[in-house]
């Protein structure tokens, strides 16, 4: 009989696969109380490496053409699709669900990348505008990506609920530090392995697994960081008045469903910000 | 330079009364717990103005619930329409009275009352009239809803047009207001309130309460209202942002700025120095959105410094009623103490401030157009918003330093970019982190283009369509 090879669940940096400066780790059991896996205790310090991994990499993501995002998004999807199978195992491990469950759970996530990476160049088609000023300006605005977004996963759902918080943030050239859920944390961690093959630069998803509560704190109150979805969070309350002190972009939990293959675009603009330009007209 | 005679604009036609209470359900209040308010450029006293309680606040409150619950709410888009549309065309047949009103109390020149805040007002509501009927191309899909109560509060630069910014738009939506003008400057704002009478806009639909900071912790912390919107300094926002954890009001927030004025080396220099003048020094400097921070590249720095000089010896600085005054009154002794304050900073960190020589009035509250020249990037004038006719002078040698350099601020509000090169507008535009960016020309404002800004600038949008979904519920 051969012994299998089994996976080390590590975290998701800059595009690397580090374990956590501080060496600690967590035991995920499944719903009969049996040994799953060991997974990282992300510290304080790795989500400040990781917002340092994001700033990094946004302005390159930023500047990257629309049709290239939408189609390492779209390649997302294609990558996802093909390991459908180990996710449907992961969630069922994890959570008992039924393989008709699961599989719907997976679908959903990857029909949602399709979903968003289609917007990639049509988000100012559809929120911009050329404006009638009155007098002889080029008047238009545009939206553009708001930077660094701290997110925290829904904390009940293995997949689809993280694609639904990392797709509308980095569709339009964000870089995302996410917070996976505390428990269900597995998915999130092959997703990487996903996204690492994808094309998508390293930096433009941070992927930490751990406790939310001692991360968020930190990640809240964090100067480098643009804008929170606190979706996944215990205390959103403390949470958005620690955002409030560099008046960062504030998701409140429940803003947005998260269960679904159709995002909502109010979601993706939310991680974004209008900006106008004048210009006269003469001569 | 040529000498001006005088050239008064006639106060004869505004009367104030000697005090005003609260303007709550359609009816002026008994003035209670008075402070007076004052003209900044003559110190002489304009009215008795009440301060609001809680309980004055909650009354308010009351007054919009009920007008929203029974009246608004009711109403056709299009008839919340014809009276916005009334609203704008009662601003425009009083608009020299309320020009001089804005002009005594705020203290800025009537040339910009009457060509520029005015105006503005009038067109905002009749921009927003059209909207009310036209919601559902707003972008939230068919019939989006109105908050509800909305609390506003507004700072003392622009009064009777931050008021048009916050209530045209909201009204449109369908929502009713509370609005809390400045401390400093009521009374456009109590003027527009007979203005809600004359278009028989429905009772409670807009309530005016004035007051201090306090009256506006209360208003905005009160549990009926649904709906924030505030203008003003990044500090006072950031309480704000603080204050409303944890409820479901929506809020936008326009903060401060210190926004980059870049002019490159091959920038129309004639023009670019009118832009630096009106971008600094229109409204005595105290505009969010003002372009505070000169970034000339260094080639042209002499050539730029010495036509900016030579053009801040014309300015005329004295009574804002003179049609011919550039420069007015300081709003405050609080604003003109800390302007004092910082410049004093500016100089002793190493910079160099220059001045023209421009006679000062002996009464009021006055600040002679300055500008600081060798600031570095750490400096205070170079960080701080100053709110004042100071301009802090900086170099940069590439267009990629250029940006860094306006980039490296926690606000986001404006910016300006001077040359003749279109594509190195299009590209340094995209690199900037700030919401308006105005190329070849400086401070332009239209109902019809969003205004607001990135990061520690605050969030949302005013003006245009993007503004109008601030005062509506977005579906998920």
């Amino acid at each position: 009989m051969r012994l299998d090879v089994k996976k080390t669940y590590k975290l998701f940096i800059g595009g690397k696969f580090p374990r956590s400066e501080s060496g600690h780790t967590y035991e995920l059991t499944n719903p009969k109380g049996e040994f799953v896996a060991n997974v990282v205790l992300a510290s304080r310090k790795d989500a400040r490496d990781a917002v340092v991994a994001a700033r990094a990499a946004q302005p390159g993501w930023e500047g990257a053409t629309a049709y290239n995002r939408g189609q390492v998004l779209y390649r997302i999807a294609e990558m996802l699709e093909g390991r459908r199978e180990q996710f449907v195992a992961e969630i069922r491990e994890l959570t008992g669900a039924t393989e008709i469950q699961a599989n719907k759970e997976v679908v959903a996530a990857i029909d949602s990348w399709v979903w968003h990476a289609g917007w990639s160049d049509k988000v100012d088609s559809v929120a911009g505008s050329m404006n009638p000023v009155a007098g002889p300006f080029f008047n238009i605005s545009t939206n553009q990506p708001t930077g660094v977004v701290a997110a925290f996963a829904p904390q009940k759902s293995s997949l689809v609920g993280l694609v639904n918080t990392i797709a509308p943030i980095i569709v339009t050239g964000n870089a995302v530090v996410v917070v996976a859920s505390e428990s269900l944390p597995l998915s999130a961690i092959t997703l990487t392995e996903v996204l690492a093959t994808s094309d998508l630069p390293g930096g433009v998803v941070n992927v930490l697994t751990g406790k939310e509560k001692d991360l968020s704190p930190w990640l809240a109150s964090h100067q480098d960081v643009n804008a929170v979805d606190l979706e996944g969070t215990s205390d959103p309350v403390d949470l958005e008045i620690r955002a409030a002190e560099t008046l960062k972009r504030v998701i409140r939990p429940g803003a947005f469903s998260r269960s679904g293959s159709l995002g909502s675009l109010q979601q993706i603009l939310a991680f974004m910000e209008v900006k106008t330009v004048w210009h006269p007209k003469g001569h | 330079m040529f000498e001006y005679a005088p050239a008064p604009e006639s106060r004869a036609l505004v009367t104030f009364q000697s005090s005003y209470g609260h303007f709550i359900g359609g009816k002026f209040t008994k003035p209670s717990n008075t402070y007076q308010t004052i003209s900044p450029s003559t110190e002489q006293v304009l009215a008795e103005i009440s301060t609001a309680s809680a309980k004055d606040v909650d009354m308010a409150v009351k007054a919009a619930r009920s007008a929203y619950e029974k009246v608004w709410s009711k109403l056709s888009g299009a008839e919340r329409g014809k009276y916005l549309y009334r609203i704008a065309r009662i601003i425009q047949e009083r608009a020299r009275e309320l020009a001089i009103a804005e002009t005594l109390n705020n203290g800025k020149p009537i040339k910009e009352t009457r060509d520029a805040d005015i105006p503005l007002v009038a067109a905002w509501f009749f921009y927003y009239a059209g909207w009310a009927d036209k919601l559902d191309y707003a972008g939230f899909g068919v019939n989006p809803k109105a908050h509800g109560v909305a609390a506003q509060v507004i700072p003392w630069n622009f009064p009777l047009m931050m008021l048009a910014w916050k209530i045209a738009p909201a009204l449109a939506a369908g929502n009713t207001v509370v609005l809390k003008p400045a401390e400093t400057t009521p009374l456009t704002a109590l003027l527009f309130a007979e203005i809600c009478q004359q278009a028989g806009l429905p009772d409670g639909v807009v309530n005016i309460i004035t007051g201090f900071g306090q009256t506006g912790a209360d208003l905005i912390a009160h549990k009926d209202v649904n709906k924030v919107a505030f203008t003003g300094s990044t500090g006072v926002g950031r309480l704000i942002a603080k204050q409303i954890a944890g409820t479901n009001k929506k809020v936008t927030l326009e903060l401060g700025g210190k926004a980059a004025n870049i002019v490159f080396d091959d920038a129309p220099l004639d023009q670019a120095v009118e832009g630096i003048i009106n971008g600094i020094f229109f409204n005595q400097g105290h505009v969010c959105c003002a372009g505070s921070r000169l970034l000339v590249q260094e080639s042209i720095q002499d050539e730029l410094m010495k036509k900016l000089k030579r053009r801040m010896e014309t300015l005329k600085l004295g009574d804002p009623l003179d049609k011919n005054t550039d420069i007015g009154a300081i709003n405050s002794k609080v604003q003109l103490d800390k302007i004092t304050k910082l410049v004093k900073l500016g100089v002793k960190e190493g910079g160099e401030a220059w001045a023209p020589n421009c006679e000062i009035p002996k009464k009021g509250f006055w600040y002679a157009p300055t500008v600081i020249t060798g600031v570095a990037a750490t400096n205070t004038v170079a960080r701080e918003e100053i709110f004042g006719p100071v301009l802090s002078v900086l170099t940069f040698r590439t267009p990629a330093e250029a940006v860094a350099k306006a980039n490296n601020t926690p606000f986001g509000l404006s910016a300006g970019i001077w040359t003749e090169k279109g594509s190195r507008i299009l590209k340094v535009a995209d690199q900037l982190n700030a919401g308006v960016i105005w190329a070849n020309t400086f401070n332009q404002f239209d109902p019809a283009s969003p205004f607001g800004g990135f990061k520690e600038s605050g969030y949302g949008r005013e003006g245009g369509r993007h503004g109008l979904l601030a005062y509506l519920k977005g579906d998920n």
